[in-house]
């Protein structure tokens, strides 16, 4: 502990280099988190809609539904009743005197009655669409939206699939540059101290004598790096929270940064002391040897 | 006790530092090793403390063959040696106390016997008002005192001091010269490496003389001729 106080500038710039690093890897955390949640919030958007002839009875649309709700590829399923439906047209055009003229002197309700239903995962939108294509449906089934919007669907999928790996490559990629750079850092550090490493050896100390010291300032620099990293990125991320909810309403990254802060502290810690730790160790052995 | 057989050390086909090096040193004795820069005299110095290994030959140390020591065993075997060097070699980021107290830890001793000794052996160089100094807040005699209180804390069988007052001005080497006495008349044996006529001729103990890397001649009273 003395040594690391004593080696005043020395430390600080190893932990200087280590917050970078503890930096960078809470921002790939958030960045994570923030597209999954705007993938997350897009495939919500995604369902497939099929609308029934408006002579098709209600009670084998509830049938219909029931299946639907029994596929394991199934979120829910939402009826909406011709009358439903025609409610909700007048409520979105209350304002437009035309249209609710003309809505009110309509003898018959022209709005057909349908089903709308999300799946678990947009992949399987094909499998649900491929249901409502058994000929015992036909009579029923004036039309299914999945076909208009099966390219927007797939290529939502490829995005997905290809935003998933991609974040996990940056992620591995940033993770390894970082403990180089803290590796390195603390690699010149040591290096600066080889005379003092000599003198250690020439008076008879054993290598774990040798070693253990620049081990532990490791550690403290690891810790004391971790919990900068936490103290630093709480402001930082309250202050941008709000412009991001601007652009995906459900994403609030700083109730999910503070409901982790613990979980983040212990991951900031395990890597800095790790990585800390484990450089000392690595770096002081070529200077064990005479 | 100490022996060095046939020991050769060559870097190379032009450089040779050592040929055919056949000395024996007993328990208890003040050794003077001298000779010109370049003689020989630190490399000698460098193979019997394990910093290198002879090309040919054998070093014998107590119990020890220091040619076939290995890195583990190695501090092992330098604690029973206590090294005084020409740049001192004191750990910049201790104090005093510390880089005495640092030999006894190197060596597993518990902190109640390092509380005890370590200041015992800095009154015993004149420094024990300096215990809380460090390296740079004290001069060349008073940085090597504490490098001699360091090299004797662990009471070793023998201290090997290599140019001691190389960096020291006369009055001051005269000191550090009377303190290596010393520690010889209380039984350590001493080994000093030096090209400093004057101190080895006023001492009247053995002399061995070195001369581009071979014995040239090895007196007991002797006297450093230059040649």
């Amino acid at each position: 502990m003395k040594s690391f106080w004593r080696n005043g500038w020395l430390s600080a710039t190893t932990v200087a280099i280590m917050l970078l690093a503890l930096l960078v890897s809470m921002g790939l955390i958030i960045f994570s988190y923030i597209t999954d949640q705007a993938v997350a919030s897009l495939q919500d958007k995604i369902d497939i809609s099929v609308y029934f002839k408006t002579t098709a009875p209600e009670d084998e649309i509830l049938n219909i539904k029931s299946s639907l709700e029994s596929m394991a590829e199934v979120k829910n399923v939402e009826y909406i009743s011709s009358a439903q439906a025609l409610e909700i047209f007048k409520n979105k055009h209350s304002e437009d005197q035309a249209i609710s003229q003309a809505v009110n002197e309509l003898n018959a309700n022209p709005l057909e009655p349908s089903l709308n239903i999300k799946a678990k995962q947009t992949s399987q939108y094909a499998k649900i669409a491929d249901y409502f294509n058994s000929p015992d449906l036909a009579k029923y089934i004036d039309s299914v939206s999945y076909a208009k919007n099966q390219t927007a669907i797939d290529r939502l999928n490829i995005i997905v699939q290809n935003v998933g790996r991609g974040g996990f490559v940056l992620t591995l990629v940033m993770a390894l540059i970082a403990g180089l750079v803290v590796f390195n850092t603390i690699r010149l550090a040591i290096y600066s101290n080889r005379d003092e490493i000599g003198i250690m050896r020439a008076v008879g100390a054993s290598n774990g004598l040798v070693r253990g010291p620049y081990v532990v300032e490791g550690v403290i620099g690891g810790v004391t790096a971790a919990g900068l990293s936490v103290l630093i990125s709480a402001p930082i991320i309250y202050s941008i929270s709000p412009y991001l909810n601007s652009f995906i309403p459900d994403l609030n990254i700083f109730n999910y940064f503070s409901s982790n802060v613990l979980k983040f502290t212990a991951y900031q810690i395990l890597f800095a002391v790790v990585i800390g730790g484990l450089s000392s160790f690595i770096a002081v052995k070529r200077y064990l040897r005479d | 006790m100490i022996a060095f057989q046939s020991v050769f050390k060559v870097y190379n086909s032009h450089s040779v530092a050592l040929e055919d090096i056949n000395i024996r040193i007993n328990p208890g004795e003040f050794v003077s090793i001298v000779g010109r820069s370049g003689a020989g005299k630190s490399t000698a110095i460098k193979l019997l403390t394990g910093g290198d290994k002879p090309t040919k030959g054998r070093i014998f140390f107590g119990q020890y063959e220091v040619n076939k020591l290995s890195d583990v065993e190695l501090p092992q075997f330098r604690r029973h040696i206590g090294i005084v060097f020409q740049d001192f070699r004191l750990l910049p980021t201790k104090n005093a106390y510390e880089n005495v107290a640092f030999a006894m830890e190197a060596a597993g001793r518990p902190q109640s016997e390092i509380k005890e000794m370590v200041p015992q052996v800095m009154e015993m160089v004149g420094l024990s008002d300096k215990l809380a100094n460090f390296p740079h807040e004290l001069s060349g005699g008073e940085k090597q005192r504490v490098a001699i209180a360091r090299a004797m804390v662990n009471r070793p069988e023998v201290i090997i001091a290599d140019e001691p007052t190389g960096n020291l001005d006369p009055f001051h080497s005269a000191e550090i010269v009377a303190l290596l006495k010393k520690i010889n008349e209380l039984g350590t044996t001493l080994i000093l490496a030096t090209h400093e006529k004057d101190i080895v001729n006023e001492l009247e103990k053995r002399v061995i003389t070195l001369d581009r890397g071979r014995v040239i001649r090895d007196e007991e009273k002797g006297k450093y001729i230059l040649i």
